[in-house]
């Protein structure tokens, strides 16, 4: 005869104990969060919301308004641009040489190129295809309208870094892909494309979902790449921050940086938002 | 050391046999230097279950890969009815498949991974749901059509991929050692299982093993690869009673090997001659023998020893050591272990029954 349901599923008291002990070892942790992200998000929050020691909505209004919310919206496009070219050409990447000699070399590339940005990756790009690179003046790019400081010409940088982060992110799901589920898919008919289509792609899809979000936060984030190459020239949400706390453009409007920063946060907790339900469904079979 | 095998299942193919006759004529594949397969023909009947059987990279996978179209033949043809398919692309093939494990879609449920041929022809989503439940219930398992492949066991897996490799109706089945990662009472189940299946469904079955046991309780016909070569192929009671050649008879079943004198037709063994199963050979030999063919009797006279005994219910496996110092293995009836138990001292001698002849080992 088997034990009554109630005692067998009743907590053991040990287990319990060794549980809430566990939440000390994250205290640490907490703590961490609390004075780097905490903190920063407390002040920030103060100050959108005063001007010339007032308490006013006037910062974040501003910070929606006019040139600020055209950057706004190019900081979304830029991301998202990149986010979804990275990913899929990640992906491509990834797939042509998980199985290859190349593997290893392309995966420590990768490990080294996902972290070259800032002013260094600007240089090299401005030396290689800015006005005067030496790219553009021997292919004489510059006669057809090339120039690499507009919104296409940054999406091309961001990339050089978002590619390589793609390949280390997803070559461990695409490692995971047996290769008999897709001789299963060929055995019921399917051809490489439905294969894809009902396999390949949902069983990678949490992966590739975290791609694109993991890549649009970091071109959203990005400034050094873009202050070295375009200046003011394409208008990113975070050019426009370093302008306003410098008193760059007008003086006593240092709050509508902090106004801007909150309104990324907003928009980075949308991205989450459509983020998270998609990932939990894409994700189902795994529950 | 391996336990006695049953005989043949003994049934018959069905009448209604709908399977199709398929043919390997001449399969040659290399893999860089290593021979996988090497001038492989074999010819398995409509509705016949053929069990390949071979050790460890013997190319009876790989034989059953060319038939799928996973694998491409460097010589020869796979025909299905006459027709050569040998370039025909895998997914165009009347075959569905069973490989040795994990080969569910994870991302799709039960009910769905066996509608999943029928998803790719663009039936319609009713008819190949009825159709997944249909074949569902004929493995068994009538509601587990929600659960997603994680949430079955290896056996409840190995049932559905069974039901998905039918829902198309192919004309012939390959089993890619479908039980190897199961374990054996399920393995003994399931086995049965796809032979009742099979049986019903008259289907052409090539079923890929490495375990005799289990090619020979299942298979119309074994077919013993060795290198890429056919061994023999036979029903599994002429494969046990008459190997062709010394490595199927001790690939099949135990077999001892007691030395003897040959001299053309018969060989002089334990104080007996007997007729040579196979070309005549002359001089030393050995003797291939299976344990029930050794008789083994108690006698003060005698000069072997019973030195160990291991009851087996209706059977007893005996090590019998010889006068020269050899041992060989003995079954005898289960009620006869009591006065053949260690210690005791036994004649032993051979059923009057031809006998392969093997070269003499070299010692190591």
């Amino acid at each position: 005869m088997s034990r009554p349901a109630s005692t067998a599923s009743a907590p053991v008291p040990g287990r319990s104990r060794r549980r809430s002990r566990g939440w000390i070892a994250t205290a640490p942790l907490l703590a961490f969060v609390a004075v780097v992200f905490g903190a920063p998000l407390v002040v920030l929050l103060g100050g959108t919301f005063v001007r010339q020691g007032r308490f006013t909505g006037e910062n974040l209004a501003e910070s929606l308004q006019g040139a600020y919310l055209t950057a706004l919206i190019g900081s979304v496009k830029l991301s998202a641009t990149v986010a979804v070219l990275g990913t899929v050409l990640g992906v491509f990447l990834a797939q042509a040489v998980v199985a290859s000699r190349l593997r290893e070399a392309v995966l420590t590339a990768s490990g080294v190129l996902a972290n070259f940005g800032g002013v260094p990756l600007a240089f090299a790009w401005i030396a290689t295809l800015g006005n005067s690179g030496v790219v553009t003046r021997v292919l004489g790019l510059g006669e057809h309208g090339w120039s690499l400081y507009n919104f296409w010409g940054l999406t091309l940088v961001y990339l050089y870094f978002s590619i390589p982060l793609t390949v280390l992110v997803v070559t461990p799901a695409l490692d995971g892909l047996r290769p008999q589920w897709r001789e299963a898919a060929l055995n019921n008919g399917a051809s490489a494309w439905q294969y894809w289509r009902y396999v390949g792609v949902p069983v990678l899809a949490p992966s590739l979902l975290g791609a694109v979000v993991l890549l649009f936060g970091s071109a959203f984030a990005a400034y050094a790449t873009a202050a070295a190459m375009v200046g003011t020239t394409v208008p990113l949400v975070t050019l426009q921050i370093a302008n306003a706390l410098t008193g760059n453009v007008l003086i006593g409007h240092e709050n509508v940086a902090l106004a801007l920063s909150l309104d990324m946060i907003v928009i980075a907790g949308l991205v989450m938002a459509v983020y998270l339900p998609l990932q939990r469904r894409s994700a189902r079979w795994l529950r | 050391m391996t336990t006695p095998v049953t005989g043949a299942t003994g049934e018959a193919v069905t009448e209604a046999a709908t399977g199709a006759r398929v043919e390997l004529r001449g399969l040659h594949r290399r893999f860089g230097g290593t021979v996988a397969l090497d001038g492989l023909d074999l010819s398995i009947e409509p509705g016949e279950l053929l069990a390949l059987l071979g050790p460890s990279g013997c190319g009876k996978t790989t034989a059953l890969r060319c038939v799928a179209g996973f694998e491409h033949p460097d010589e020869g043809a796979v025909l299905i009815d006459g027709r050569d398919i040998t370039g025909v692309p895998a997914n165009r093939r009347d075959a569905g498949m069973v490989f040795q494990s994990y080969s569910l879609f994870p991302n799709l449920n039960a009910r769905d991974n066996v509608a999943f041929g029928l998803r790719v022809r663009k039936v319609a989503a009713a008819r190949r749901h009825a159709r997944a439940q249909e074949l569902l219930e004929l493995v068994g398992l009538p509601s587990v059509g929600e659960r997603y492949p994680h949430q079955l066991s290896g056996g409840q897996q190995q049932r559905v991929a069974l039901a998905r490799a039918l829902a198309l109706e192919p004309r012939v089945l390959l089993l890619d050692e479908p039980l190897s990662a199961l374990d054996a009472k399920v393995r003994s189940a399931l086995r049965e299982e796809i032979r009742r299946l099979q049986l019903s469904l008259g289907i052409t079955t090539i079923f890929v093993t490495h375990d005799q046991e289990e090619a020979l309780s299942v298979a119309d016909r074994v077919a013993v690869l060795r290198a890429g070569r056919l061994e023999q192929i036979a029903d599994p009671a002429t494969l046990y009673d008459r190997p062709a050649t010394p490595f199927v008879a001790e690939f099949v079943g135990t077999m001892n090997r007691v030395p003897g004198a040959a001299s053309g037709d018969r060989v002089a063994v334990l104080g007996r001659t007997l007729p040579v199963d196979g070309p005549p050979a002359h001089g030393p030999v050995e003797v291939l023998v299976r344990p029930e063919a050794v008789i083994v009797t108690p006698s003060a006279e005698g000069t072997a020893t019973v030195v160990a005994s291991s009851f087996r219910g209706s059977t007893a496996r005996l090590r019998v050591q010889l006068a020269d110092g050899g041992e060989l293995l003995a079954d005898v009836p289960g009620h006869d272990s009591v006065r053949l138990a260690p210690g005791v001292t036994v004649t032993v001698t051979l059923v009057d029954r031809p006998v392969l002849v093997s070269e003499p080992r070299r010692s190591p």
